[in-house]
């Protein structure tokens, strides 16, 4: 380990520029000439409309005013949703339509049907006002349970019963055995509520045009730019890639919410292109809470089936998951493979089975958010086996504990896909027990009583897979994009490094933590590591960050690309230790790799074999010239 | 219709020409460019554009520019001197007092604000404080710490 290495506790690097009021947000960006994009919404959650932009189109300052009319003249495409769910009858998910405008049906309170460009941001807001929507409202239905009730209104024509699809996971003969064999069965009917997921910077883009080389550059408050570039390419159809430029600059929070893509982004960049001017949007919070994709929303009944020792024999799971009005790019697999694939939870119960139907009603779109799937199998676990302790009168920790899956039992086959490799939960517990104090509960609870007050204690144990990788395992669940992750580590001539990274960070640090991976390896002080991420233009092309995945995946890319630096530093090595290259020198004879000059040479040496031995000679000859040199490399 | 409004800014005597329904916080970011006070929500909920109107914190996003005429307006670009980080700004990158950076200079502003009516905040009395301050990233624990210390590090440095 180096002073700044894996484990030292160092100060982060970006954070002056935050303290100082020089982060860089998108909302910070103007361009010369741009205009202001002004999005119009619905008021209601289902509805028919007839548009008229005549009289907001002589405003001052407007530039333009779009519907849907103008998109599909376009010939751009609608959002797409990235991952294919199988469901019980074979059949892929339904996809229903999601323009980027409405064209003529709204089906969610903030859905689109237009948007006005002007030279300000107050020309565009009062343009806004002058047009005329006419709405003639429909029933709607944004409750999950009633979405799937016979005669429910329906959310697209396209979507029988406003099923996306009906999925199951685990073995059902064997978990209707085990519950047929059963002591004792609990039962508990769960509600996971929506959550929004609220990053403090609202979503912003700002699209740019340069006619002479027919590129778009969308400035975009993304977690992942090129999932962006590729889909807005491939997908919507604006640009083909080598195009079109994403680039994330600092991101105030995401939280999952800025993974997605959303239609403004599109709309943004084509109004770019098409007047030939720069066009900005930022959201405002109310936009923000109508049109950011939304987290969870599950109604699940559960069912636990246990022998006379509170041995978990079999878990039953039926969920219904809202999915919104339309799919988010990757709704689909957050109430399955992120979901079901973790009702093991810590426990060795025999036999699992989960049906999911996902279902559309006239709300928000609702996508990954914060955990996504993982925290609402575990809320369906631990509630159940919470619940199932009092119903036995066991004590909960005890109940935990004889259930655990043994230390000595892994790698551990689970009853839903996953293969855990390693635990020891009895100890985690154990340990929690010790932290809490919790022999010492029950005096304080009394001391609480004593005062007039109530105390109480809870337990609940949580397993989560992170990473969402490697690209095999999600390709064969249906991912439309392999997850892995690219990096470059590259040396410039004068000894300090730059790490290129796909992963993007929205405060968790990257710029840190990446650059310690780096100090760790190669020896450099994190001040001489820059990492760069957020850009299409100048990083690999790569996945982004979601999941847990940055330091797991991203890093493990950063750790391979020093790999091969390592690998090729030794070849130098070895080449300038042979007898005929150079026998004396005392700075190239320590094994790679070692000391600060000796690499340097050597990187100085692959970028120029001609200024290697210039620099060997006046590290040879003079220390007077060599020493500054020296403390700049340090 | 326009109206002149001049200012103190961060020590510097600034005045612009701004449509009279201007903001205060459009005026420092769109017009005078400085971009380190944030609008997070446009409500008075967040705190992102707090700034010192004549020493005292105020969200600039629910105050007009030209209220702030004649005024002395420090934001958070006029904190640090010569490079270098204010105690209060230190100590929030010794206590990891922020992630994404979003509601920091707003946190750093509210946080000065406090300190200069009460020197020495208990742990309670900072939670009560930042009432009017959000943040998704840190659960508040680091930024209350960094609060203390930097309350600390001002009183025994004379700041």
């Amino acid at each position: 380990m180096t002073d700044t290495g894996i484990g030292a506790s160092v100060r982060r690097k970006e954070d002056y520029r935050f303290l100082t009021g020089n982060g860089r947000y998108l909302d910070d960006m103007n361009r010369a000439g741009q205009a202001h994009a002004y999005f119009i919404r619905s008021p209601h959650a289902h509805a028919t409309f007839s548009i008229d932009t005549a009289a907001a189109a002589k405003m001052p300052g407007v530039v333009a005013v779009y519907t849907g009319a103008d998109i599909a003249e376009s010939g751009m495409g609608g959002l797409i949703c990235g991952w294919t769910i199988t469901g019980k009858n074979g059949e892929p998910h339904k996809a229903p339509a999601h323009p980027l405008l409405a064209l003529d049906t709204v089906r969610h309170v903030g859905d689109t049907v237009g948007v006005v460009i002007a030279d300000t941001y107050h020309q565009a807001k009062n343009a806004a006002e002058q047009i005329a929507v006419t709405y003639k409202e429909l029933p709607a239905v944004t409750s999950v349970v009633e979405a799937v009730e016979e005669n429910a209104p329906q959310v697209h024509g396209d979507a029988p019963g406003n099923i996306c699809y009906d999925w199951e996971i685990g073995d059902k003969a064997a978990t209707d055995a085990a519950f047929e064999g059963a002591h004792h069965v609990t039962k508990v009917d769960l509600v996971n509520n929506r959550v929004v997921p609220s990053a403090m910077e609202p979503r912003a883009a700002l699209g740019e045009y340069d006619m002479g080389s027919d590129e778009i550059t969308l400035y975009t408050t993304s977690q992942n730019p090129h999932v962006a570039r590729l889909v807005i390419s491939a997908f919507i159809q604006l640009a083909p890639e080598h195009k079109l430029r994403v680039v994330a600059p600092d991101i105030g929070g995401g939280f999952g919410s800025k993974i997605f893509i959303y239609l403004e982004e599109c709309v943004t960049a084509w109004a770019a292109r098409k007047l030939n001017r720069p066009v900005k949007w930022t959201a405002e919070r109310s936009e923000s809470f109508m049109t950011d994709c939304h987290g969870r929303d599950h109604v699940s009944h559960v069912e636990l089936a246990m022998d006379k020792d509170g041995k978990f024999l079999g878990l039953r799971v039926s969920t219904l998951a809202n999915m919104g009005a339309y799919l988010s790019t990757f709704a689909t697999c957050v109430p399955t493979y992120l979901y079901a694939t973790l009702l093991q939870g810590q426990y060795t119960t025999g036999a699992i089975y989960c049906e999911v139907k996902a279902v559309f009603t006239h709300s928000t779109p609702v996508d990954a958010v914060r955990g996504a799937g993982r925290p609402e199998a575990t809320y369906v676990v631990e509630r159940v086996v919470e619940e199932a302790a009092r119903e036995m009168s066991i004590d909960p920790v005890q109940l935990r504990q004889r259930n655990f899956i043994a230390a000595a039992d892994f790698p551990y086959q689970t009853q839903v896909a996953l293969l855990y490799d390693s635990g020891n939960y009895a100890a985690s517990m154990e340990q929690a027990l010790d932290v809490a104090d919790h022999q010492g509960f029950a005096k304080r609870r009394e001391a609480s009583a004593a005062a007039g007050k109530l105390r109480g204690i809870g337990f609940s144990s949580y397993i989560e897979a992170c990473g969402i990788a490697p690209s095999a395992v999600v390709g064969s669940l249906g991912a439309g994009v392999g997850l892995y992750e690219s990096a470059q580590v590259r040396f410039n001539p004068t000894g300090n490094v730059v790490v290129y990274t796909g992963s993007h960070a929205q405060g968790q640090g990257h710029e840190t933590t990446f650059a310690q991976l780096v100090s760790d390896r190669l020896g450099v002080a994190i001040e001489n590591v820059d990492v760069v991420h957020g850009d299409t233009a100048k990083i690999p092309f790569a996945m982004g960050t979601y999941g847990s995945r940055s330091l797991s995946v991203g890093g493990s890319a950063i750790s391979k690309a020093m790999d091969k630096i390592i690998a090729k530093g030794k070849k130098s090595s070895t080449m300038e230790t042979s007898p005929s290259r150079a026998p004396t020198s005392k700075w190239i004879l320590p094994p790679w790799p070692s000391r600060l000059m000796c690499r340097t040479i050597i990187r100085v040496r692959s970028w120029s074999p001609a200024s290697t031995r210039a620099l060997f000679m006046i590290r040879q000859t003079s220390h007077s010239r060599s020493e500054p040199m020296c403390a700049r490399w340090k | 219709m326009s109206v002149n409004v001049s200012m103190t800014l961060n020590g510097d005597a600034v005045s612009a020409e701004v449509e009279d329904r201007t903001l205060l916080v459009s005026l420092l970011r769109d017009q005078l460019r400085l971009t380190g006070t944030h609008v997070g929500c446009d409500t008075s909920q967040c705190g992102a554009c707090l700034v010192h109107v004549n020493g005292r914190a105020v969200k600039s996003c629910t105050m007009l520019a030209v209220q702030a005429d004649g005024a002395e307006v420090k934001t958070i670009e006029g904190v640090a001197s010569n490079g270098e980080l204010h105690p209060m700004q230190a100590a929030f990158k010794e206590h990891h007092g922020l992630q994404c950076g979003f509601c920091t200079p707003g946190m750093i502003m509210s946080a000065l604000d406090l300190v200069s009516i009460n020197p020495d905040p208990s742990e309670g009395e900072v939670r009560g404080w930042l009432e009017g301050n959000l943040c998704r990233c840190t659960g508040y624990q680091n930024i209350v710490k960094s609060i203390q210390a930097g309350a600390r590090a001002m009183r025994e440095g004379g700041k």
